[in-house]
């Protein structure tokens, strides 16, 4: 009974290709959405994950600032800075504290020749590298004395050692950061893509005194942000909360009174991220949703009018013999047909358009066996819910009424 | 199975209602038919010839009485048991041919073989056999649309015989056909009849039609006025030479 059904299926909807076609428009449109799309979400968070892994479970990030931003409170000269002191402290005084390194940053035009590239500048100190474990291509980091002089000297990432150097080797030129030239010391280790899509390797390392003095043409000791890298992850939790305690007491901040700097570990950033991540899905799923909805109803509707056009056929199969489960099964599986073609082209658009938007986008997209299962699982599953109505409808007919439709 | 007649109708009633009025289409039919008669019903039109073909033929149910198929009580059948009862007991023709357009002369006979799930191999043997039998051992791939109106239906007797049914019901089968495909038909149903010992109904209203059967039945206002025996029914071709 299957298998003739089938048979009829694939018959009758050969015969009506332009509509066929265009009934299952929505199911196809939704299926490809929710294929795509998880392809891409789950490549992004596949990206994140493996980006935040190699960064380091045990990082935290300390900030000036509060979380709570309303203007009313700290008056001007209050709202302290972090230096380099507090990077110091908490190395020094914390035991869960691995390394610590005081990050200034500056927008910088390198320029070699006639070549130049805007870039980020970064500096820092020795123990950079330690909490970023970010090795070496050529050269050497910078030393102790360089960062007691701030020496003119420099480290190229990959991007920036392309945009002006190609593929020779940048280790003893010199390059002019704003207006000071450094000589380039050292090439960095091709660190990828971030999580939201920024190139780590489009920047240069410099002595954080080197970049305060000559670029910043800063004095002082403030810095932007320090970057804390705990023994490991186990300790995280008490060395965020030792952090925050041993940062209070440096800045002399009382009990009951707000922080004026901001810790953050990676685990934060990823939710916050997985956050924003989830409601987009949300979005985007409910869209897809939508649109799978709306080609199920295509797909009543229009089994419904293909019943009433082949009420004849279904007379003349009940009148030699065709029982009512015989005229449900073979429309109910023209309707599934229907909407599985629909689902399995949609899949095919799916993996092609996720493949080709991440290409462009240059975006990580995973295709996940379980969503292509769950597509087709669902683009049946509405054939089935939809093509129920109407097939009933075809199965419920009077032989003799059929017949004399015209 | 048993001996007794293939048809026992007894008290047959069958009424509609169309809108607030109840129409009695068939008010009493009584109505017995052995094995290997061929019987022509006639009667004018809305007499009820339709209505008790309907209900011979399992399509409809009666609204009062009893109806014997082949010893079998089917007064009261539900849609699914009808069926299979039309799918083994009953072959039908009808007037405008009902074959499936687009579909093959073959394809047509196959039907009521494939709602039996008869393999597809033997499906086909047998509606090809079923078509030669009809004169169109020749035309087993043409579509309804490729045959002329009295070779579309021999394909539909093809259709009714192929599951070799008790009987073969026919609901003005030359309704549609000219002079010439009408004898043609009847000859081929006159050659069933004898040959094979085929029992046939066929409701006609047309006179020398009526005139190929044994025994003639006719209709009136739903009632059964006269019930003949035609001790010499006319030879079917005759006419052709003729007109
Ligand atoms: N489904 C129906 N609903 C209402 N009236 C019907 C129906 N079928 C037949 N009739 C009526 O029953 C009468 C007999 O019809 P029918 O059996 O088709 O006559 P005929 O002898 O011409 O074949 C007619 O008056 C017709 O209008
Ligand atoms: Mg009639």
């Amino acid at each position: 009974m299957w298998l003739m059904a089938l048979r009829l299926a694939v018959l009758s909807l050969s015969r009506n290709k332009l509509r066929a076609g265009l009934t299952v428009l929505g199911i196809l449109i939704g299926v490809a959405a929710v294929v795509a799309m998880t392809a891409l979400g789950e490549g992004a968070r596949g990206t994140i994950e493996g980006q935040l892994g190699a960064l380091g479970v045990n990082l935290l990030w300390v900030w000036p600032g509060s979380n709570t931003s309303s203007g009313a409170r700290g008056e001007v000269g209050s709202a302290a800075a972090l230096n380099e002191d507090d990077a110091q402290a908490i190395a020094r005084e914390l035991g869960t504290i691995q390394a610590t390194a005081p990050i200034l940053g500056a927008s910088a035009q390198v320029v070699v020749g006639s070549r130049n590239v805007a870039t980020r500048a970064v500096g820092s100190t020795t123990d950079y590298v330690r909490v970023r474990s970010w090795g070496l291509q050529r050269g050497r980091y910078f030393t102790e004395a360089d960062v007691r002089t701030a020496a003119k000297v420099c480290l190229l990432g990959e991007t920036v050692r392309q945009a002006l150097f190609g593929r020779a080797d940048p280790v003893g030129e010199t390059v002019r950061i704003g207006r000071v030239p450094c000589t380039v010391i050292g090439l960095l280790a091709v660190k990828g893509q971030g999580s939201f899509g920024q190139d780590y390797d489009d920047t240069v390392l410099m002595p954080i005194t080197t970049l305060r003095a000559r670029i910043r043409r800063a004095s002082g000791r403030d810095v932007d942000q320090i970057m804390v890298s705990a023994r490991d992850a186990a300790v995280m939790q008490r060395a965020q909360q030792q952090v925050i305690a041993l940062m209070r007491q440096r800045h002399r901040i009382g009990a009951g009174e707000e922080n004026d700097f901001i810790v953050r570990n990676l685990q934060d950033i990823q939710s916050t991220f997985e956050k924003t991540r989830s409601t987009l899905s949300t979005l985007l799923l409910s869209i897809a949703f939508i649109a799978l909805l709306v080609g199920g109803i295509g797909v009543m509707n229009i089994m419904l009018v293909s019943v009433t056009e082949r009420t004849r056929e279904i007379g003349i199969r009940l009148a030699v013999g065709a029982q009512a489960r015989d005229i449900l099964a073979q429309f109910l599986v023209e309707a599934v047909v229907l909407s599985g073609v629909g689902g399995v082209t949609g899949l095919a658009l799916g993996v092609g358009a996720g493949y080709g938007l991440g290409k462009a986008m240059d975006w990580a997209v995973r295709f996940s066996p379980t969503a292509a299962v769950v597509a087709l699982g669902t683009s049946s599953g509405i054939g089935v819910v939809f093509g129920y109505f109407p097939a009933r409808r075809a199965a419920q007919l009077d032989p003799i009424t059929a017949l004399r439709h015209e | 199975m048993s001996d007794g007649p293939v048809i026992a109708m007894t008290a047959i009633e069958k009424s509609y209602v169309t809108g607030e009025v109840l129409f009695h289409a068939l008010r009493g039919v009584d109505l017995t038919i052995h094995h290997g008669e061929f019987v022509a019903i006639g009667g004018p039109s809305g007499s009820g010839k339709s209505t008790l073909m309907n209900l011979l033929g399992c399509l409809d149910r009666p609204s009062k009485g009893r109806y014997l198929l082949a010893g079998h009580d089917v007064s009261d059948l539900d849609a699914d048991a009808r069926a299979f009862a039309r799918n083994r007991l009953i072959g039908f023709v009808f007037q405008g041919f009902n074959l499936l357009a687009r579909t093959s002369a073959l394809e047509n006979v196959e039907l009521p073989l494939a709602y039996r799930g008869t393999p597809s191999r033997e499906r086909r043997r047998r509606a090809a056999q079923a078509l030669a039998r009809v004169g169109l051992g020749d035309k087993l791939n043409n579509t309804p649309a490729q045959l002329s109106g009295g070779q579309q239906q021999r394909v539909a007797i093809a259709r009714a015989l192929v599951t070799e049914p008790r009987i073969l019901l026919a609901d003005e089968p030359t309704g549609n056909l000219d002079t010439a495909t009408t004898e043609e038909v009847l000859e081929l149903l006159q050659n069933l009849h004898r040959e094979q010992g085929l029992t046939i109904i066929m409701v006609t209203h047309e006179a020398d039609v009526a005139a190929c059967a044994h025994r003639a039945v006719t209709v009136r206002d739903g009632k059964i006025v006269r019930d003949d025996k035609l001790p010499s029914p006319r030879q079917a071709g005759a006419l052709r030479e003729v007109g």
